[in-house]
């Protein structure tokens, strides 16, 4: 992959012979990298870095509540433009608050610069004060991580960090910054070439794999693809959804491919997998040929191995070799980037002939469409995504939590635009949702940006209301209420004889709009639809500070279509009558 | 290193050229691991080459596993190279130096098994001789079944190291 345009020079290179401390060659790094934005919190081993930043104004700098939501934030604005986010923290409980962020940007692929500060190299392995071995920590959550021993390594450490964050699978990458190395002086360079010999992605695909993928897919009579998070990360959306229109071949997403096919189109099923579309997962395990486009097969994706998908013939592009042939045996592996391999798989594909194939689909969408229950008296949780769709039109970019909410958000809105969609996929990090809606609000000001949450997740990093008020940030906060944990109250229905062994909160749940007007915010409640309605058109009005919705919603719902743990797709419920049978 | 031995599989042996710094060498240690995969022995040496180091892995598993083990491995942001030397001609040698027991049968009859398998006494005591020894791993394995009815006080081994054959014909010079 090239440099992105977001990552290209944006100053000409200095030959500034004058010498500066490392903060100051942190902060020129940066600014030369093109970064515009840092969430970040100070803190005593950073502390030069934050004293560079008081005079620089070039740089954003978003103080952020806890380091944890600072790398959402980051991992927030960076899903919603593509550029890398970055993180500025301070050492030990600095770095250690990073960890969760770090990791579910790992899992997701998300190119994430974090910066810690670290005690000074004098003391490093002493037990100094605020000391932590973060290097060591983060090592298996980080594509690469550094501790920077000397000053004159600081500025072609930055580069390359910020090189392999955001070239190839994308990921974070951590620089450990000890306290005398900021204080040091040095020379900033300026030099913006980076080459790393043992760090060349593949980027084209094996011409002869192609080939063969192109004649599968010609000649297939019940093909499908299965589109994931690579398609959204390697910017790939125009060139797969010409390939898949100009074939007319029936195209599915997972949770983190959502809007890299729009859902409007006649060839979109959705997303597939534990809680996707019955059509999607019947596809799946029914077609012939198999064109995974930068998935990864993962189990909530598969359900039952044995099960999955057994008559297919599967192509599997992906930048990653490592991804492919892990859970599924594959026949074509092309190792690329799909933004490269489409279109040169489309300049040799035919159209093949699956009249029947889009009969036998439209038929299961007929007999088993997604349910949206509604009552006017009360809120269901389908109707509140279907409502916050309708109102913003599908034109928002959603942001949710994990559980009940992410899933129903996940299939109700209708996603038809790339990076619109930012949810923690892979590491399911509750408490993600908010503090990633702050960090895509502000790199996206001109867009409409929902953080649909749970009461359960939003509790986790609440403290974050301050951040988005002192900021400003107009991110509408919708809180599907249901007192509970309800992912985990479903499955201990469902799996655990409805134990609901300390997922339901009741009535100890805060009060959510009090607790918005505390921090200084607009708050609303509904408890039924047409409250709803009101309560969202209010908030979609407000465009320059942030607000909190309360929804009260049906309580014990469930969410459906669902792949039992250990089931194959094909044999997905979709009732709670169904489960127990 | 673990010993656990999954006989069913395949034993690798997989030479990694990697810029020499120990966060790579965790990272490496780190993927097996962290992902659950057998490591018997590893070596970690610099390379002719200044700022580089080799380390010789040998693992066990089948065809896909060591697969995904050579694919992580490339993953490595600091690894220029991976061989997996199992299915080539390869020059391997390990050493082991092992102290055995003289109490049960005195020296030369141990004299003579070290003699067979061309290892060297390096240290006599009254009731231990210490053995050195050289060869690729079945060989040292071979030495050290023979010796346990001795009794073994103590051993050390260095794990593997091996090359690719530059000559890939049909010799064996070992």
């Amino acid at each position: 992959m090239d440099v992105p345009a977001t990552l290209k020079p944006v100053e000409k290179p200095t030959s500034d012979a004058q010498s500066h401390s490392g903060a100051e060659i942190l902060i020129k790094t940066l600014a030369d990298l093109g970064v515009d934005t840092i969430f970040g919190y100070p803190g005593g081993a950073v502390l030069p870095v934050y004293d560079a930043l008081f005079d620089n104004h070039d740089l954003k700098h978003v103080l952020v509540r806890h380091e944890q939501a600072g790398t959402h934030a980051a991992d927030g604005y960076s899903r919603a433009t593509g550029k890398p986010g970055v993180v500025l923290a301070t050492s030990g409980p600095g770095g250690t608050n990073t960890v969760t962020g770090i990791a579910t940007a790992m899992m997701d692929s998300i190119p994430l610069v974090v910066l810690t500060g670290q005690v000074p190299t004098s003391v490093i392995g002493n037990d100094a004060f605020q000391e932590a071995d973060i290097v060591g920590i983060t090592r298996p959550i980080t594509k690469q991580n550094y501790l920077v021993r000397d000053v004159n390594n600081l500025e072609s450490v930055l580069r390359e960090a910020f090189h392999i964050a955001t070239n190839g699978r994308p990921g974070p990458v951590l620089v450990d910054l000890p306290k005398d190395m900021l204080n040091t002086k040095a020379r900033f360079k300026g030099t913006k070439h980076v080459d790393i010999p043992s760090f060349k992605p593949t980027i084209h695909g094996h011409q002869p794999q192609i080939a063969k993928a192109a004649r599968m897919l010609s000649e297939a009579k019940k093909p499908l693809i299965y589109v994931g998070g690579g398609a959204i990360l390697g910017e790939a959306w125009k060139e797969v959804t010409e390939f898949a229109e100009r074939l007319n071949i029936p195209v599915t997403t997972t949770l983190m491919g959502l809007g890299a096919f729009p859902e409007s189109k006649p060839q979109s099923l959705g997303m597939l997998g534990m809680h996707g579309t019955w059509y999607a997962n019947m596809a799946m395990t029914e077609c012939d040929v198999l064109l995974a486009v930068g998935a990864r097969f993962d189990d909530r994706v598969t359900g039952r191995l044995n099960g999955f998908s057994q008559n297919s013939r599967k192509i599997h592009i992906d930048i990653d070799p490592s991804c492919i042939g892990k859970n599924v045996d594959v026949e074509v592996p092309i190792v690329g980037d799909v933004k490269r391999v489409i279109p040169a798989i489309d300049k040799l594909a035919n159209p093949p002939e699956i009249s029947e194939w889009w009969d036998t689909i439209h038929s299961w969408q007929k007999e088993h469409p997604l349910v949206v229950p509604e009552a006017d008296d009360q809120i269901y949780p389908q109707h509140m995504i279907k409502m916050i769709s309708e109102i913003t039109d599908g034109n928002a970019i959603v942001v949710t939590d994990v559980g009940q909410h992410q899933m129903w958000a996940a299939q109700h809105y209708q996603y038809n635009h790339p990076r619109s969609w930012i949810t923690s996929g892979g590491l399911g990090t509750m408490g993600f949702g908010f503090p990633a809606a702050i960090g895509a609000a502000m790199a996206c000001p001109d867009r409409d940006v929902v953080c649909i949450t749970g009461d359960g997740g939003f509790q986790m990093l609440t403290c974050e209301l301050a951040t988005a008020v002192e900021y400003k940030v107009p991110v509408k906060i919708a809180i599907m209420n249901n007192a509970c944990l309800g992912m985990v109250r479903q499955w201990q229905q469902l799996f655990f004889d409805n134990r609901t062994s300390y997922s339901v909160f009741g009535s100890n749940n805060p009060d959510f709009v009090k607790m918005a007007d505390a921090y200084g915010m607009i708050g609303m409640r509904a408890t039924n639809p047409k409250e709803m309605k009101e309560v969202l058109q209010k908030a979609m009005a407000i465009k320059d500070a942030p607000v909190l919705m309360d929804f009260s919603v049906v309580k014990e719902e469930n969410c459906y279509p669902m792949v039992p743990s250990g089931a194959a797709l094909f044999e997905m419920v979709e009732s709670d009558e169904e489960c127990k049978r | 290193m673990s010993t656990t031995v999954m006989t069913k599989d395949y034993r690798h042996t997989l030479s990694v050229l990697v810029k020499h710094n120990l966060n790579t060498f965790s990272r490496i240690i780190g993927i097996f691991s962290g992902k659950g995969f057998e490591l018997e022995s590893v070596t970690f040496a610099s390379e002719a080459e200044p700022g580089m180091a080799r380390i010789t892995i040998t693992t066990y598993g089948d065809e896909k596993t060591v697969e995904q083990i050579n694919k992580h491995l490339h993953n490595v942001v600091d690894v220029l190279k991976v061989t997996d030397l199992t299915h080539k001609k390869c020059i391997e040698r390990e050493l082991a130096i092992i102290k055995v027991s003289t109490a049960k049968v005195g020296r030369p009859e141990i004299m003579l098994i070290a003699q067979a398998f061309k290892a060297k006494v390096i240290d006599i005591t009254t009731d231990k001789l210490a053995l050195e020894v050289t060869g690729n791993t079945d060989k040292v394995d071979a030495m050290i079944e023979v010796l346990k009815p001795y009794g073994i006080a103590e051993m050390s081994r260095s794990g593997s190291v091996a090359l690719k054959r530059e000559f890939q014909g049909a010799v064996n010079i070992n």
